[in-house]
């Protein structure tokens, strides 16, 4: 019983979360975005089976995504002009099936070696197919690219397809079904090899498994799941254009998954749904969003590799042992998350008055800095970020040492406490 | 006849200047496992500091000191960056590089601007130094070829004759061995590391005025001197010397001779009646396919021969 509520009740929770939140936030701005997240969602934890579980790093993986998604529209608009006809319910697994068709082609090729081979192999077939983006006209159209009109007869149970919301419960259900047989998969032996391929490949081939056979599946059932959620985001935008199969989208995907944390399977989730937001809100907002997003990949690659699901996941041995060890680290963190807002308080304060001065698009020197108006000219407001950044700065070389050397001594008395 | 020898003269430029940027990523990655992803970045970054020192105090300043600030700012990178990295392994090295290449985009826009600077090439390099047949060919252009030879001797030498060249070497193939001589491995990595940075910073130098000094122009080269070094082999810099050119060359070759490609896939019935995807494959000229043409080799080069011209490992 109870094995069944913990294998069973994280999904009960996510279906019941997808059916409600659109009337929570019923907004057409929110409907898109809760929209990209399901998405997003897909092709992340698609991207995960490469990264995480596998330990292949792809640069090209929005190839799959991209091509899946010109096909879905492709068709759509041969349904559209009574060439043939196909539900749009399962546009998706057609676009499944182009992506899987690919993986299977290109996945034999590069998956032959792992590692920095691996990735370069990876962005050199994304730049093969974006620059035929600008060959094959017929079938990409260039620079703008193809759309469609996801409305088309019959409509079955008076479902158009029309309104943003049936849309979002089309890519609800599939974000559900995608999911829960990707998790299904980490579950198998299958998944279970492709760990081990990650961690000891030598020791796999000598047990007999063949390495490349290994990831040649693992990478075809990723590119699979990428096609599905490509075929969404057509299907969502009923467009796609040149940049959805470039490296952009593959670093997108790669920034999500990375962030979120590529040690568990929410990790993906929770940087999809964490960054899709971020995107839709922020991009503009401030013309330096980019910057941002790259500057915490990078601090998250050089300090915290696990990702965010990671940061909370550790905690997990320590409230096993005992709760109230919890506790002794909240001051420490509170400390630490206060420089670090000071810091962040600074850095994006000089940062945006710097792009207001460099952009084209200023008409003159003020600007909105935190819900401030500021003159970029005078001097206070520099001083003002400054002085927040170097206090942060200083405040940081005693709270982030602290927080280090606490959660040390924690751990060395949790384990202490198990052993004896 | 003429058009021949003006491409084979761009074709070598081209390939030359890849080679600037290829030889650093090569020499760093043969020494230190690490692709570097955003050397590119640094080509670019070479080509903005030009633009900014050369609007103050000229062209030549600009190649001596423009190279000189990349190059410090790779070892920087290399010590505060990538070292720290280095202990969770190659492909967190390589995300971090990623990373990177992003920033410096972005950083670069926040400074420069989201358009084009113009950076010109200096006003008495523009005149012709030969022309033939009415066709110019500048003195910027010559310059650029002789600054490319002298790098490429340069380098040669060094790593061929000198004491530095034969650490650097040892520490290619045998890093433990040449730690427990006395040397200090690691910072012969960083060295080599701001100074690939600093070559790629040259190649920005001299080839941001021609191609073009814009936030793009390093996701635009970055994947073209992986290609160059996946094709001349792995680690190897002679390979890498091959490879540039022949990239450089074939891309020249495939503008300047726009030869259809109709004839070849008649051979399969496919021709411009058909309509649709059909015609677009049977209008393929080597012009249109030119950007595709490095990829394309890669692909070919990892099926048919996964170590590369010269390469002697399988990476």
């Amino acid at each position: 019983m109870t094995r069944g509520i913990r294998l069973f009740g994280p999904w009960a929770l996510l279906a019941l979360l997808m059916l409600g939140l659109p009337t929570l936030f019923d907004s057409s701005f929110a409907l898109t975005v809760l929209s990209l997240m399901g998405v997003f969602i897909i092709f992340s934890c698609a991207y995960n089976m490469l990264l995480g579980q596998g330990g292949l790093l792809s640069f090209g993986h929005a190839v799959y995504f991209g091509i899946a998604g010109y096909c879905t529209i492709h068709l759509i608009n041969a349904v559209e002009d009574e060439a043939i006809w196909f539900p749009l319910t399962l546009l998706p697994l057609i676009g499944g099936l182009v992506g899987l068709v690919l993986g299977v082609l290109i996945g034999f090729v590069s998956t032959r070696r792992a590692g920095t081979t691996f990735a370069m192999i990876s962005l050199g077939f994304g730049e093969l197919f974006t620059a035929m983006t600008l060959v094959l006209l017929t079938f990409f159209n260039g620079e703008d690219g193809v759309q469609g009109n996801r409305v088309y007869e019959p409509r079955p149970l008076g479902i158009s397809f029309g309104p943003e919301i049936e849309v979002y419960y089309l890519i609800a259900i599939w974000t559900f079904i995608a999911t829960a047989a990707m998790y299904a998969l980490t579950r198998t032996p299958f998944g279970r090899v492709s760990n081990a391929v990650r961690d000891n490949p030598e020791r796999l081939e000598f047990i007999g498994y063949s390495t490349h056979r290994v990831r040649w599946l693992a990478f075809a059932l990723s590119s699979f799941f990428a096609g599905l959620a490509g075929a969404l985001h057509a299907i969502n935008y009923e467009h796609v254009g040149f940049e959805t199969v470039g490296v952009q989208t593959s670093g997108l995907v790669l920034f999500m998954t990375y962030i979120g944390g590529i040690g568990s399977f929410l990790g993906p989730i929770v940087g999809a749904v964490l960054i899709s937001y971020l995107n839709a809100s922020l991009s503009d907002l401030t013309e330096a969003w980019f910057l941002y997003l790259g500057l915490v990949f990078v601090l998250t690659v050089m300090f915290a590799p696990a990702g965010l699901a990671g940061l909370i996941t550790m905690h997990e041995p320590l409230m096993r042992v005992d709760r109230s060890l919890l506790r002794r680290l909240a001051l420490p963190y509170l400390a630490a998350i206060a420089t670090t807002l000071l810091i962040a308080a600074g850095a994006i304060g000089l940062i945006e008055m710097v792009y207001h001065l460099t952009s084209d698009l200023a008409f003159d020197s003020k600007t909105t800095v935190f819900w401030i108006e500021l003159d970029t000219e005078a001097p206070w407001p520099w001083i003002g970020f400054a002085v927040l950044l170097g206090a942060g700065l200083l405040a940081a070389r005693r709270t982030y040492p602290q927080v280090s050397r606490i959660w040390d001594a924690t751990v060395a008395e949790a384990r202490a406490r198990l052993l004896g | 006849m003429d058009v021949l020898v003006f491409s084979i003269f761009n074709g070598v430029l081209y390939g030359a200047l890849l080679f600037m940027l290829s030889s650093g990523l090569t020499l760093i990655f043969s020494m230190m496992g690490v692709l570097n992803f955003a050397h590119a970045s640094f080509f670019m970054l070479g080509a903005y500091f030009a633009y900014s020192i050369s609007t103050f105090i000229g062209f030549f300043p600009a190649l001596l000191f423009a190279p000189l600030i990349v190059g410090a700012i790779g070892a920087f990178v290399e010590r505060y960056g990538l070292r720290p990295v280095h202990r969770f392994g190659h492909v967190a090295e390589l995300l971090f590089t990623f990373g990177l290449a992003f920033l410096i985009e972005e950083l670069v826009q926040l400074i420069w601007g989201r358009v084009n600077v113009p950076y010109r090439v200096p006003e008495f390099m523009r005149e012709a130094a030969f022309s033939i047949q009415g066709l110019d060919y500048s003195i910027y252009r010559v310059f650029m070829l002789l600054v490319s030879v002298a790098i490429f001797v340069a380098l040669f030498l060094l790593l061929t004759r000198t004491r530095v060249g034969l650490v650097i070497q040892a520490a290619l193939s045998h890093p433990q061995t040449v730690a427990a001589l006395g040397h200090n491995v690691e910072r012969i990595f960083m060295l080599t590391f701001g100074f690939g940075c600093a070559l790629a910073g040259v190649a920005g130098v001299i080839g941001g005025n021609v191609l073009g000094t814009e936030p793009a122009m390093a996701i635009q080269l970055g994947p073209i001197i992986f290609v160059v070094i996946v094709i001349g082999g792995l680690g190897s810099l002679g390979g890498a010397l091959v490879a540039s050119l022949l990239i450089g060359l074939v891309d020249n070759m495939a503008n300047a001779f726009n030869v259809s490609f109709a004839p070849f896939f008649a051979l399969f019935g496919i021709t411009a009646d058909l309509g649709g995807t059909w015609e677009d494959l049977a209008r393929i000229t080597s012009a249109s396919i030119a950007p595709v043409l490095p990829y394309l080799m890669l692909v070919l080069m990892l099926i048919f021969r996964p170590r590369g011209l010269f390469g002697t490992r399988d990476t």
